[in-house]
């Protein structure tokens, strides 16, 4: 119990630490002020905070004592089939209901669950840790955004443009890191990352460097209309969120599909048994160089669709879109969702995106709220939100051995 | 003709010659043993025939063809396939999924037909999983074909890494230490298991410390003691050789060391 006091005090001492900026103080030289209410509820929140984990740790620990089933995941408890149509339901509904602040946020959301599928392809399935990936979001964005200002090429047509183009940029930064594992790729794919960023940095007169380029269209659709000519084709931009919402919506549910499709195919298998034992999948006849860079290279695209997408719903690109920051938010969504977890992914997404816009006030401390999050999520769920089905299995197996072990 | 020829093969690492001008020659529809005590270099042997290691001197020629220039993958493909002597199963995969993956090379549908799930996509997956689906009830495994590699027991992964083998298609499969860590029920079901592959058009080269299974099964011997051939010859020949005695004599303390498995 004293143990127990002690530990307490310590992490009150190190959250006050910690938090102190947050507390409400007012320090100068000549002035201190402080705001004890705001102390009382913030180290209040923590105590509680605290206090429930504990609980929850001592639960757990008496649990394990038992016998334990890792009873069902999230996934197992709503039908498929059942879930994915309600989630069709919502998704189809929801800007109706919805005011534009609404909207522009579940557009948000739309396009990180394409980028944290995209991305799944490559950490999730692959295993290849990318940490530069929102380089690719950033060749699809000035794809559209430099083909549309300059050559008017319309929405539509610049899609499979970008995706093209980023599929290039995937096979460009993959090619050289094939040959790499674990570290050395992070930090390479990091490199990377980060050289793309800087030379739309400084490459002004393409890019218009840091100023970013302005005056990007919005998707066009053409629609049959009656005149006094006759029958003509008419033109709107879909400026609207509700019609962005869909647009995004679309590009969400393609990859979707794609990535399960994907998965679930003998590219799929490839990937993961890379993932698994890279020396094995290559004596098993897989051709991992192969493999690997059409793992790069399908992620990018995707990435891409996103990005030219990104780039006509803002209308304007500069390259501060497209921080290490950003790739590591991406990265947060596929490992807090579940490595290779299509729904833990979409769940993530939405969970990483609107949480931030619910807790505004504390915008300067998202970045300490994911550290603490991850943190939490690997200590007490390392399988992710929805456990990729291989995955669950195989940390619970991983623990049912350990208590095996522990009880011979 | 699926023989595969060694000749006067060398790999040295750092100061050691791991192989040491090894010549041997694996004929169609033969069992050929490779025994030696521990550190004797049959792994290498191994690591160099599927283009792990490239060999510092020497040439490895299978069907007539040098396989030095090929990539692990290709020489797949070419027919040779290998087991490992600590078992490198997927192991977030099924045991379906792990002999599937053992397909990939006989199969072509890429990227594109995957995300459009076209028929030939649809077709081949079907006709792999009626393959694989073969091969593991062939092992004993079909009934745990939905579980996970890493769950399986011991036995039943060294069974299904011959599984993963044979999705291949090889006419040449190299086991290592197959036998490692069973009781002599498995590893007499092993044997046969072996013969049964062997009848199948399948040459098989075998490394090996259980004497029981390498004797009664192999149908030449090849010894090697510090990464240098020592004697060939029939299993009988092999076993009043002098030169062989001596070599396990000095290569080992303790008798039972023959049987442990090590990684
Ligand atoms: N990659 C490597 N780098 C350095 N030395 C190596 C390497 N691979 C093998 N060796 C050395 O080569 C020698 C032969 O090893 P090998 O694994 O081929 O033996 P083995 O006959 O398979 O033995 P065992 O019966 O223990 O499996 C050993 O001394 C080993 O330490
Ligand atoms: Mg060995």
């Amino acid at each position: 119990m004293r143990k127990e006091l002690v530990k307490f005090a310590v992490v009150m001492l190190w959250a006050f630490g910690l938090l102190f900026p947050m507390l409400g103080a007012q320090i100068g030289f000549e002035t201190f002020t402080f705001e004890w209410s705001r102390l009382v509820r913030v180290m209040g929140f923590v105590a509680v905070a605290y206090g429930a984990l504990a609980a929850q740790r001592a639960v757990s620990a008496h649990r394990k004592r038992g016998h334990r089933d890792p009873g069902p995941g999230l996934a197992e408890r709503v039908p498929p089939l059942w879930g994915w149509g309600i989630l069709a339901a919502v998704a189809l509904a929801f800007p109706w209901f919805a005011d534009n602040y609404a909207r522009d946020v579940a557009i948000n959301v739309l396009i990180y669950v394409a980028l944290g599928l995209g991305l799944n392809i490559v950490v999730g399935l692959a295993g290849l840790l990318d940490l530069g990936y929102i380089a690719f979001y950033a060749v699809g964005a000035y794809t559209y955004a430099l083909l549309n200002t300059h050559f008017g090429v319309p929405f539509w047509l610049a899609l499979p443009i970008g995706c093209v183009i980023s599929a290039g940029a995937g096979a460009f930064i993959g090619y050289p890191t094939l040959k790499m594992r674990g570290d050395y790729l992070a930090i390479v794919t990091l490199g990377f990352g980060e050289i793309i960023r800087i030379v739309l940095n400084n490459w002004d007169r393409v890019t218009e460097g840091p100023n970013g380029i302005l005056g990007i269209k919005a998707p066009g659709l053409y629609y049959p209309k009656l005149t006094e000519a006759g029958l003509t084709l008419g033109h709107v931009y879909l400026k609207n969120l509700t019609c962005l919402y869909y647009i995004a919506l679309v590009i969400a549910v393609v990859t979707i599909i794609g990535v399960y499709r994907l998965d679930h195919s003998r590219v799929g298998r490839a990937w993961v048994s890379i993932r698994e034992d890279e020396t094995a999948a290559e004596l098993t006849g897989i051709d991992t160089l192969r493999m690997k860079l059409l793992a790069y290279m399908l992620g990018a695209i995707f990435a891409g669709l996103a990005g030219a997408f990104y780039a006509a719903k803002v209308r304007y690109v500069n390259p501060s879109s497209f921080v290490f920051l950003e790739s590591a938010l991406v990265l947060c969504i596929v490992v807090l969702g579940g490595m290779g977890s299509i729904p833990g992914i979409i769940l993530a997404a939405a969970a990483i995106i609107v949480l931030p816009e619910v807790f505004r006030d504390l915008e300067l401390y998202r970045m300490l709220a994911f550290g603490g999050a991850m943190t939490l999520m690997m200590v007490y769920r390392p399988e992710g939100l929805i456990p990729a089905r291989r995955r669950r299995l195989e940390l619970h197996a991983r623990e049912a051995f350990a208590e095996e072990e522990g009880n011979a | 003709m699926s023989e595969l020829v060694l000749q006067d093969v060398s790999v040295r690492f750092g100061g050691l010659k791991a192989v040491d001008g090894l010549s041997l020659s694996l004929n169609p529809g033969e069992i050929l043993g490779l025994i030696g005590p521990n550190g004797a270099g049959k792994t290498t042997v191994f690591n160099l025939i599927t283009g792990v290691y490239r060999p510092t001197g020497g040439q490895i020629t299978y069907q007539g063809r040098s396989l030095l220039k090929m990539l692990p993958h290709q020489i797949v493909r070419s027919g040779i396939v290998r087991t490992f002597q600590n078992i490198r199963l997927f192991k977030a995969m099924t045991a379906l999924e792990n002999v599937l993956a053992g397909r990939h090379s006989r199969t072509r549908v890429g990227v594109v037909g995957a995300l459009l799930r076209t028929r030939v996509q649809r077709q081949e997956e079907q006709e792999s999983v009626a393959r694989a689906e073969e091969i593991l009830r062939f092992l004993g495994l079909h009934d745990k074909r939905h579980e996970l590699a890493g769950n399986l027991p011991y036995g039943l992964q060294r069974r299904l890494e011959i599984a993963r083998a044979l999705a291949t298609e090889p006419k040449t499969l190299l086991l290592d230490e197959p036998a490692a860590g069973m009781n002599p029920q498995e590893s007499r079901e092993l044997m046969d298991l072996i013969e049964t592959i062997l009848e199948r058009g399948v040459n098989i080269l075998l490394v090996e410390h259980d004497m029981g299974v390498i004797m009664g099964i192999s149908h030449r011997i090849v010894v090697l003691d510090s990464g240098r051939k020592i004697a060939e010859g029939k299993p009988a020949e092999i076993q009043s050789d002098p030169r062989v005695i001596e070599a396990y004599l000095g290569g080992m303390s303790a008798g039972g060391a023959a049987r442990q498995p090590e990684g």
